[in-house]
């Protein structure tokens, strides 16, 4: 009996161990209100949404900083909270500093409209920014228009977002233009006969897919194969096999770069050697580690920002960036976190009064905004009108390879 | 012809897989009636050994900047696969023994003491996160103070638990060890995806129009290799005699002398080292992203694949992981959108056509 005792504890020991064996390799942003208490006091009045009283403004943010994909929300936060600090160190609005609120959605869709309703009715913040995930941002913003508070997408790119009301903006184009714009590439590059690999779990894969179709048969092209995947599968070969036997010019895989990689690796394997071609989902620091080499020579469309851009937009951004991240190079996303921020402050200081309502005229105000990643110029659907920028991939790098306006491809 | 038989040898790449944890399932299944849906959170858990391995302890080197390293590399692999299989067949070991051996033998003084440091040590670090002191040491501290408090505590609901011969109260444990694996997973690992770099150099090779890659075939040949481990193992070995007395008559083998808890600790240690080198594999040679929930799917599936072969066979789960793959994989080639709902279709067709699986024996159930 003892000797049977003390093995059983050595055991617990064990488990205890086991699961304590990943703790230091946790790898998570903790996001809190920076600062609660007597500042940023605000009400709600049923004509003017949140306003500020106190004497700091609430800026909410949603994003996925844990799950799924992280590496989304950690960029796009990076570039919000770097706006506000220069903001604050400019002096801020009025003499009334701004605060940042963000909140994690755990890369969740239910999540998401939970911690917007606490950002709008218990943090009464005057404006939200987020989410990169149409999915996550669809599910946020009817909240946020119900409380008449505006919300900007920094990178949301199915066209349903901004549909949902005129509380809606985004500081990005629409799938509606990128995947034109892949279509339009591929045509250029004599790619004419293109397979299309969509994610059926995806709003974003399907839509792009479709209406990279379209344009692609508009311009004279044609389909080779039309196979899906879902998200969180493990085995790709099979569809691929297929993509191999139709023998396309190159493979369009708008999906995240969760699984790209391992599709692109997946493809290398059963020898298919022609490129790939994305979209802005392929964005993100963990796309190379998925992919090893098998992404080298392909291409995705993506927002109009790189890092080595010739503009001194740019090059001061880049310059503030790394002197906030040491030796982080910033992306797309960083920028596009970074433009929507700005655009909320250029309205702050444009806006009649510090309320939620009027700080939403002001920012469908916006006319030729100079954010770091492009013009921006809000229209009558809230979207932004920019350019699009498709990238090659050479080695662990992102080249810009050609840009594409708007009335190029037609739009 | 060519495109078909492409397909099959895919199906039996993945077959091989969901073979490996199949045979956890059913080798369990054998010795307790128990199907331990944890099983595939095992498997996640031999991703994870190996993505921290072949990342941050063991000194693997990037070929693509060393290509001269790549007999170190393939060395570190074997260890590391040999080290996924071991810390899963420890993690297998502890599930069964504080989850489901008290369920079947009652709660012990042992089991006391570890659950009341299982309930002790959370709410002390979660009072510590809670709180502004620096002196975090001091809650920890408070932890094992508690923990020792809380043991008279357990040991005297100890006495007040029977235990239950019920097979369903197993199988709900087993649900609930499966949600805290996955759930703890999300918490100490983040449920961002983690990607294994590549350790080994990669071939393919074209034999007769067919393309075989070299990451597919170590697969296969390691799946292999274990499988026959398993049977030697379970054919010539006393803990293997053991094991499949056990599986005859549980009693029985009891009265003749046999240590059933440690044959039974044996099992799942066999079971889950088997899933863990399959996680790994995995993991490793195909690249996916390791996530928590990286065993949810292919544990329902070897699931399936262990029921179809018959449960409790061991032969009948390596040919049920076998058949689940390569029908996936045709189904996938062709429609692509049905591949996971075909597990499920076959489940429902086996437990309706031949409930005992392919292999399995029909036997009346003693009521």
């Amino acid at each position: 009996m003892n000797q049977q005792r003390r093995k059983s504890s050595l055991l617990g020991a064990l488990l205890v161990s086991a699961a304590l064996f990943g703790g230091g390799c946790k790898d998570k942003e903790e996001s809190k209100p920076n600062g609660t208490g007597k500042s940023g006091e605000t009400t709600t009045t049923a004509s003017r949404g949140n306003v500020v009283t106190g004497d700091t403004i609430k800026i909410g943010e949603y994003g996925s900083l844990t799950g799924d994909n992280s590496t989304f929300g950690i960029s796009t936060d990076r570039g919000i909270k770097l706006a506000i600090e220069e903001a604050n160190a400019a002096g801020g609005i009025n003499g009334k500093k701004l605060e940042l609120v963000a909140e994690d959605d755990n890369s969740k869709s239910e999540q998401a409209k939970t911690v917007v309703q606490k950002l709008v009715s218990s943090e009464k913040v005057i404006a939200v920014i987020g989410e990169v995930a149409s999915s996550r941002s669809m599910m946020a913003a009817p909240v946020c228009q119900e409380a008449k508070v505006p919300m900007v997408s920094p990178s949301s790119t199915n066209p349903k977002v901004t549909a949902i009301g005129d509380y809606i903006f985004r500081v990005c184009f629409t799938d509606d233009f990128q995947a034109v714009v892949a279509a339009q590439f591929a045509w250029d590059q004599g790619f004419k006969n293109v397979a299309v690999f969509t994610d059926v779990k995806s709003d974003y894969s399907k839509a792009f897919g479709e209406l990279f179709a379209n344009k692609l048969k508009a311009l004279g092209g044609k389909i080779a194969a039309e196979p899906t995947y879902q998200s969180g599968d493990v085995d790709f070969k099979a569809q691929l096999a297929t993509i191999k036997g139709a023998t396309p010019d190159a493979i369009l895989v708008p999906g995240y770069y969760t699984e790209v990689g391992t599709i692109a690796r997946q493809a290398r394997e059963i020898g298919v050697t022609v490129p790939l071609l994305g979209g802005d989902g392929w964005e993100s620091d963990q796309l190379i580690p998925g992919a090893g080499t098998a992404l080298e020579g392909c291409f995705f469309t993506n927002h109009y920002f790189a890092h080595d851009l010739p503009d001194p937009n740019i090059k001061s951004f880049v310059a503030a960036f790394q002197k906030a991240y040491p030796g982080k190079q910033p992306g797309a996303l960083d920028a596009l976190g970074y433009d929507a921020a700005k655009v909320i402050i250029e309205a702050l200081k444009r806006s009649k009064s510090l309320d939620s309502v009027a700080l939403r005229d002001a920012i469908a105000d916006t006319k030729g905004f100079a954010g770091v990643s492009g013009k921006i110029t809000l229209d009558e659907k809230r979207n932004a009108r920019k350019e699009a920028l498709v990238f090659e991939i050479k080695g662990k790098e992102f080249k810009p390879k050609k840009s594409y306006k708007p009335e190029q491809v037609g739009l | 012809m060519q495109a078909l038989v492409q397909t099959l040898i895919y199906g039996v790449e993945t077959g091989a897989i969901y073979a490996l944890i199949a045979l956890g399932y059913t080798m369990v299944y054998g010795v307790l009636r128990l199907i331990n849906f944890a099983h595939g959170d095992v498997y996640m858990i031999g991703a994870f050994v190996g993505f921290f391995a072949c990342t941050q302890w063991l000194p693997f080197k990037d070929l693509s900047q060393h290509p001269e390293a790549a007999m170190l590399n393939v060395v570190l692999a074997l260890v590391t696969l040999l080290l996924s299989m071991l810390i899963c067949a420890l993690l297998g070991i502890t599930i069964e023994r504080f989850a489901y051996r008290p369920l079947r033998n009652g709660f012990r003084n042992a089991d006391a003491h570890f659950w009341g440091f299982v309930i002790a040590l959370p709410v002390t670090a979660f009072a510590g996160a809670m709180t502004t002191t620096k002196r975090q040491g001091v809650f920890l501290f408070a932890g094992v103070v508690i923990g020792f408090i809380m043991r008279p505590v357990m040991a005297y609901l100890a006495k007040r638990i029977k235990p239950s011969g019920s097979r369903l109260n197993a199988l709900i444990t087993a649900i609930g060890v499966s949600l805290m694996l996955e759930n703890g997973g999300i918490n100490i690992f983040g449920a961002d995806p983690k990607f294994i770099p590549d350790i080994l150099p990669k071939r393919q090779f074209n034999l007769f129009g067919l393309v075989f890659d070299s990451s597919g075939l170590i697969i296969l040949a390691i799946a292999a290799i274990l499988m026959a481990l398993l049977r030697y193992i379970v054919l010539y070995t006393r803990p293997g005699k053991a094991m499949r007395a056990i599986s005859h008559d549980i009693d029985a083998a009891k009265l003749m002398g046999i240590n059933t808890d440690r044959v039974i600790s044996f099992t799942f240690a066999l079971g889950a080292s088997l899933a863990g080198a399959a996680g790994f594999m995995v993991a490793a040679f195909t690249n996916i992203k390791v996530v928590p929930l990286f065993g949810l799917q292919p544990g329902l599936k070897a699931f399936v694949a262990a029921v179809l072969g018959g449960a409790g066979n061991i032969p009948g789960a390596t040919l049920g992981g076998l058949i689940m793959g390569v029908v996936e994989s045709l189904v996938a080639s062709k429609f692509p959108q049905w591949r996971d709902a075909v597990a499920f279709i076959l489940l429902i067709v086996i437990l309706l056509v031949r409930p005992a699986g392919l292999l399995g024996k029909n036997t009346a159930e003693k009521v």
